[in-house]
């Protein structure tokens, strides 16, 4: 528990540099927030009234202990393209991000973790060639071609998933919000019908980004079990007849999994970036593309606010890996 | 005399890159019942290679290319292991913390062996791991079973290793070099527990070291290994007292004893030969030996000079009178 709090307080000063560097960032970006909000036809004299009611004319490091002390009472400042509130639309849009990249990482280590395991276990065969195979594709091809591809055939050619365009149909109505999640939230409510209608949105993004994490993870299985396969305690429960899934299972696989979580940790940070772009091919109405929109129309407020959410989002991660490790390996819980 | 385990002409080839590796030729001896037989022999000579071919646990590179082990009425190169490593057979390594898991508590390690062999349910399994953590003699047991191989010193993990191996009782228990690594004092500690434990169950061991001080304390018998051969096995007295093959005559004045001194110690000249060629000599002694006779290029065979001692050598050294 201690562990835990000093960790959320050692990155403070983190997430401060984040801050500061992302509002940087964004000042020094090309693009002009007040000519673009003004509108093509505005005259100078409005650019101007414009920028001085939003305080762009002020020093900079004035700009910054204003936005420092907005953030201080948890205000993430207005989008101007959408004159919304920054911090209702990240907490609105958060959970489509969420459960989609949740969701493809689980699809990768469903699939990647068994191949890699197999791959080791039945070293050189058919398996082993096959998970090659996946870890060098999954590699070489860009997520948003990926994409794209998968669109291609199951929609465009195949016709089995419906038209990419966001998390429901346009039939369909979202169901009552528990966690914001609609796999979840239409279980939740028993409303089966369209928690398949979901389920059918989601699956080609999912597995877009799946196919994506897929590579290290299977590696990195697959290696980590060699190396303890091949060590001493394996051979002493192999010597006092345990047996094979007991061996593969219980000893080995739960010792390799230790790299595979840090893997994991570092594979699920490179999927909240592949997510901005899934989430454009998609239509779906995460952070990501809420992000990108803002980016495009120089509307700093959004872009700060984004980064800041995936800076927290990435030291909870680490967190979370950290008490995962503890929960695994007793070296480190007695270390610490 | 029914013997326990019954090894004849056992072979093993391991397949390299570098060639076909014979590490083991028609290597041959037996173990009656609560009996401690030694095997000896310099590093590479393949005596943890014998272990691991009666174990089944060759890694995948390495074959049994001929030969029979019989453990009682059981053809161990036939027969499904899986049902009898552990149970009728067992087997405890050097370096006892690597050979435990270290994520797993080790009354866990105890119980789950429990649990395969020693009828214990998932209910009873930890109090009988306490049990067996307890006979092994190992203080607080209770307290002892949640903790980690990386809690424990040495000495202790290979208390558990020892209570890993007895946990089913099993007929033989093979010790490769189960005190390397320990200080002295744990070392004699952890012999005597061995024989303890196998004189309550009556289970054969055999005792692989490279210390023939420590074989000739401890073992019934000793069998030498050079080179993938046995090339003598007798008695311990005997052996000790009367060594016929140059190599055991070699190796015995190299092992210090408590009344010699350092000064007298030989170290046996020359290396073990290349076990990769097809020509390796039929004796593959004979380039170090310095009673090499012609007729030793020709077949080596196995004699018996006295009831239970057996040489491979053609010109093996005169019994004392
Ligand atoms: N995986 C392997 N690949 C090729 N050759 C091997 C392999 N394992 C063992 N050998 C061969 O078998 C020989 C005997 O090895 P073994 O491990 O049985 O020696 P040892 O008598 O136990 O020595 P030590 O005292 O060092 O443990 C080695 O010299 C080596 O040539
Ligand atoms: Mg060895």
């Amino acid at each position: 528990m201690r562990a835990i709090l000093l960790r959320l307080v050692g990155a403070i000063p983190t997430l401060f540099g984040v801050v500061l560097v992302t509002f940087l960032l964004t000042r020094v970006l090309p693009g002009d927030t007040a000519t673009y909000f003004a509108g093509p036809t505005a005259s100078p004299e409005s650019i101007a009234q414009i920028r001085t009611s939003l305080g762009l004319d002020r020093p900079l490091p004035e700009q910054f202990w204003r936005y420092l002390v907005d953030l201080g009472h948890g205000d993430l400042g207005m989008s101007l393209t959408t004159g919304q509130p920054v911090k209702t639309e990240l907490v609105n849009r958060l959970p489509a991000s969420a459960e989609l990249t949740l969701c493809g990482l689980l699809l990768a280590i469903g699939i990647a973790v068994p191949l890699g395991v197999l791959a080791a276990v039945r070293q050189g065969s058919l398996i082993d060639h096959a998970c090659r195979v996946v870890a060098t594709a999954g590699v070489s091809l860009p997520v948003f071609f990926t994409g794209l591809l998968l669109v291609y055939v199951f929609y465009f050619l195949l016709g089995w998933s419906p038209a990419p365009l966001g998390r429901l149909d346009a039939f369909a109505s979202a169901p009552k919000q528990h966690t914001g999640f609609y796999l979840v939230d239409t279980l939740w409510a028993g409303d089966f019908e369209t928690f398949r209608a979901a389920a059918a949105q989601i699956i080609l993004p999912a597995g877009t980004l799946a196919l994506f994490a897929l590579a290290p993870i299977a590696r990195i299985t697959r290696a980590s079990m060699l190396a303890v396969l091949g060590s001493e305690f394996i051979r002493t429960a192999r010597a006092s007849g345990l047996s094979g899934p007991t061996v593969v299972l219980t000893y080995a696989l739960r010792n390799a999994l230790l790299p595979v979580v840090t893997v994991l940790g570092m594979v699920f940070s490179f999927l909240l970036g592949a997510n901005v772009l899934v989430e454009k091919v998609f239509a779906w109405p995460g952070i990501g593309s809420y992000a990108i929109e803002a980016l495009i129309a120089s509307d700093y407020a959004p872009v700060q606010g984004f980064v800041l959410t995936m800076a927290v989002l990435y030291v909870l991660l680490n967190l979370a890996i950290d008490l995962v490790n503890r929960a695994i390996d007793p070296r480190a819980r007695r270390g610490a | 005399m029914s013997a326990v385990l019954r090894v004849q002409d056992l072979s093993v080839a391991f397949h390299t890159r570098g060639g076909v590796v014979r590490a083991l030729d028609r290597v041959g001896f037996s173990l009656g019942a609560g009996e401690t037989m030694a095997l000896v022999g310099e590093s590479g000579s393949g005596k943890s290679v014998t272990a691991y071919a009666i174990m089944g646990l060759l890694e995948a590179a390495g074959r049994v290319t001929g030969g029979q082990a019989w453990l009682g009425e059981t053809d161990l190169l036939a027969a499904d292991l899986s049902r009898i490593r552990g149970r009728r057979v067992a087997m405890i390594f050097q370096n006892p913390r690597a050979a435990l898991n270290p994520i797993r508590a080790v009354g866990a390690q105890i119980a789950d062996v429990l649990r395969r062999h020693g009828g214990a349910s998932r209910f009873n399994a930890g109090a009988r791991a306490i049990e067996a953590l307890r006979a092994v003699g190992i203080p607080d047991p209770a307290r002892r079973a949640k903790a980690y191989p990386f809690e424990l010193s040495g000495g202790m993990c290979q208390r558990v290793m020892i209570a890993i191996a007895v946990a089913a009782n099993p007929e033989l228990l093979i010790a490769d070099e189960p005190t390397t690594g320990l200080d002295v004092t744990t070392q004699a500690v952890v012999m005597d527990l061995i024989q303890a434990m196998a004189a309550r169950t009556g289970m054969a061991t055999i005792l692989i070291t490279h210390d023939l001080a420590l074989a000739a304390e401890r073992a019934q018998r000793i069998a030498v290994m050079h080179a993938g051969h046995v090339v003598e096995e007798a008695d311990t007295a005997t052996l000790l007292a009367q060594p016929r093959h140059p190599y055991t005559a070699r190796l015995i004045a190299a092992t210090p004893t408590a009344a010699g001194s350092l000064d007298d110690l030989q170290s046996v000249p020359g290396g073990l030969p290349d076990l990769r060629r097809d020509d390796t000599p039929p004796c593959r002694y004979a380039a170090r030996c310095e009673r090499r006779l012609a007729s030793c290029d020709g077949a080596l065979s196995v004699r018996a000079l006295a009831p239970g001692h057996q040489v491979a050598c053609t010109n093996p050294l005169e019994a004392a009178a």
